[in-house]
């Protein structure tokens, strides 16, 4: 046999052998210990690495709750099985998981909110931006093109036509947060699947600026906080935008009329039109009227016979 | 050591003869990597480590062990066993004694183990010959393989922009995607053979 291949065989194998051995030798030394849950979760993971716990990858959420650093009921597509089998490992109660949904926080529709100029560039939110921020008057509000369809993987979003806005399937939508990312005017928002009331509206503006480009906007008027439109205190002014607290219950049914621009609506409602929301809201006016009158009748009527009980 | 050489080689491993757009070397990082300037970054720092790394290592083995013993033609394999090993070495090491820069390249170690951009820089090294016929001594082998993974880096941050500003671009449906990036990782290229003309090593 040829001496070279022997030379070649041996030395090759022998640095092989060598660099073998200092490695296996190095994770010995180097052995860093790895929490057991952290794997243990890992595995149970769907391993879809979506994002939708607002990690990076399924791993990255696995970190987190072995280290408690958060909730273990952010897993979205793994659902309750996963949330049950998670509890098991960490050896806490399972909370149910609350389904999140995506929704579009703006109303300003063709008809509601104005245009500053025409755009007739590229078809897309994301190049539409860069043209002075967009074409609607409203800095914060939906352009309507539909970067936040495209992002979607579960078809669960489309553009009304009528509208120009997102409406967003309930049935479809996982909470993904594909089309919250993409929406370059941060448009596109989670609520819980369970909650129907939203505001509709993402203006940081002031009232002047806000009523001059859009007929729907919050204008921090701040009377959906006060405690006698929201009692539970669910609604807190953030700046001149309210925030809702999905996890404090509240009957939203005076919020929903009693705000001045409408900002506040069902999800059933996205797509009404301005003078059926005004029709609702006089009928609940008048029946609010109504209640107050009976209210006033009754306390009249006690007070009348507290007067006659004690003469 | 003279400094002269020394700018040299970073001009020729840069501009001149770079890795990516001049040599066609890591193709693979250059196109999966470059989609956001951030990983772009992050890729090219863990590069500039290895490739530095690989340099010093490829260099002794080469002088110590496979000249002494006229082992040359074994070149590409002790080099690819040794740059490995010793990837893995550094990651458990950094693991270990460096968690937060782990956590900044750590990903990317693994992915660029045994790139070909690796493994040419260290075979590169042993090739070159200045005009008197010396080849490169231990420091300007190191400094080499710094430079190219300067060089690396500058290609992959200047694709990344590129294909940033395209996500938004308004492109026919068959162009999406990597056919474009094709096309501008070419015309990039093209932009850097005008150093070409200053060719050196």
């Amino acid at each position: 046999m040829d001496s070279s291949i022997i030379t070649a065989t041996v030395s090759v194998g022998a640095i092989g052998a060598v660099l073998g051995a200092v490695l296996a030798y190095a994770s010995k030394v180097f052995y860093v210990e790895v929490d057991p849950k952290i794997t243990e979760i890992s595995e149970i993971l769907p391993q879809a690495n979506c994002g939708a716990c607002g990690y990076p990858g399924c791993s990255g959420y696995a970190d987190a709750v072995a280290s408690l650093k958060c909730d273990i009921n952010l897993c979205t597509p793994g659902g309750q099985g996963v949330i049950d089998k998670i509890a098991k490992i960490m050896g806490v109660e399972a909370s149910s998981a609350d389904p999140m949904v995506a929704y579009a926080a703006c109303n300003g529709t063709k008809e509601n909110a104005k245009d500053r100029f025409e755009y007739y560039g590229v078809k897309n939110c994301s190049s539409a931006v860069y043209i002075s921020g967009g074409h609607k008057q409203c800095e914060y509000g939906c352009l309507g093109f539909g970067d936040c369809v495209e992002a979607c993987n579960f078809d669960a979003i489309y553009i009304d036509e009528k509208s120009g806005l997102p409406v967003v399937d309930d049935e479809k939508c996982t909470g993904c947060r594909a089309c919250v990312d993409a929406c370059p005017k941060g448009v596109m928002k989670l609520m819980p699947k369970g909650s129907s009331t939203f505001l509709a509206c993402n203006s940081k503006a002031k009232g002047k600026e806000v009523s001059d480009a859009c007929s729907v906007g919050c204008i921090g008027c701040k009377i959906c906080s006060t405690p006698k439109v929201t009692p539970n205190g669910s609604i807190k002014m953030n700046g001149d935008l309210p925030e809702m607290n999905y996890k404090i219950e509240e009957d939203y049914t005076a919020v929903k009329y009693k705000c001045p621009k409408n900002c506040f609506i069902d999800k059933g409602d996205f797509l009404k039109s301005p003078e059926l929301i005004e029709q609702e809201k006089a009928e609940f006016k008048q029946k609010e009227a109504e209640a107050a009158a009976l209210a006033k009748q009754v306390a009249l009527e006690k007070a009348a016979a507290a007067k006659k009980v004690s003469e | 050591m003279d400094f002269s050489h020394m700018l040299f080689i970073a001009v020729s491993s840069i501009f001149i003869s770079n890795f990516v757009l001049g040599q066609f070397l890591g193709i693979c990082p250059f196109i999966g990597v470059s989609k956001k300037i951030d990983s772009a970054l992050g890729m090219g720092m863990a590069v500039i480590f290895v490739m530095t790394l690989a340099s010093t290592v490829t260099y002794l083995i080469q002088k110590f062990l496979l000249v002494p013993y006229q082992m040359e033609y074994l070149q590409t394999i002790a080099f690819i066993l040794v740059i490995a090993s010793l990837v893995q070495f550094i990651e458990m090491f950094m693991k270990r004694h460096m968690p937060a820069l782990y956590q900044q390249l750590g990903i990317f170690l693994p992915l660029i183990t045994t790139n070909c951009a690796v493994l040419g820089v260290a075979i590169l090294n042993t090739k070159f010959l200045w005009a008197d016929g010396t080849p490169l001594n231990f420091i300007e082998s190191v400094w080499n393989g710094a430079m190219a993974g300067v060089g690396f880096t500058l290609a992959l941050v200047l694709m990344a922009g590129v294909r940033e500003k395209l996500e938004t671009a308004d492109l026919p449906e068959s162009f999406k995607g990597l056919p474009i990036a094709f096309l501008s990782a070419s015309l990039i290229a093209v932009a850097f053979l005008g150093f070409s003309g200053m060719k050196i090593m």
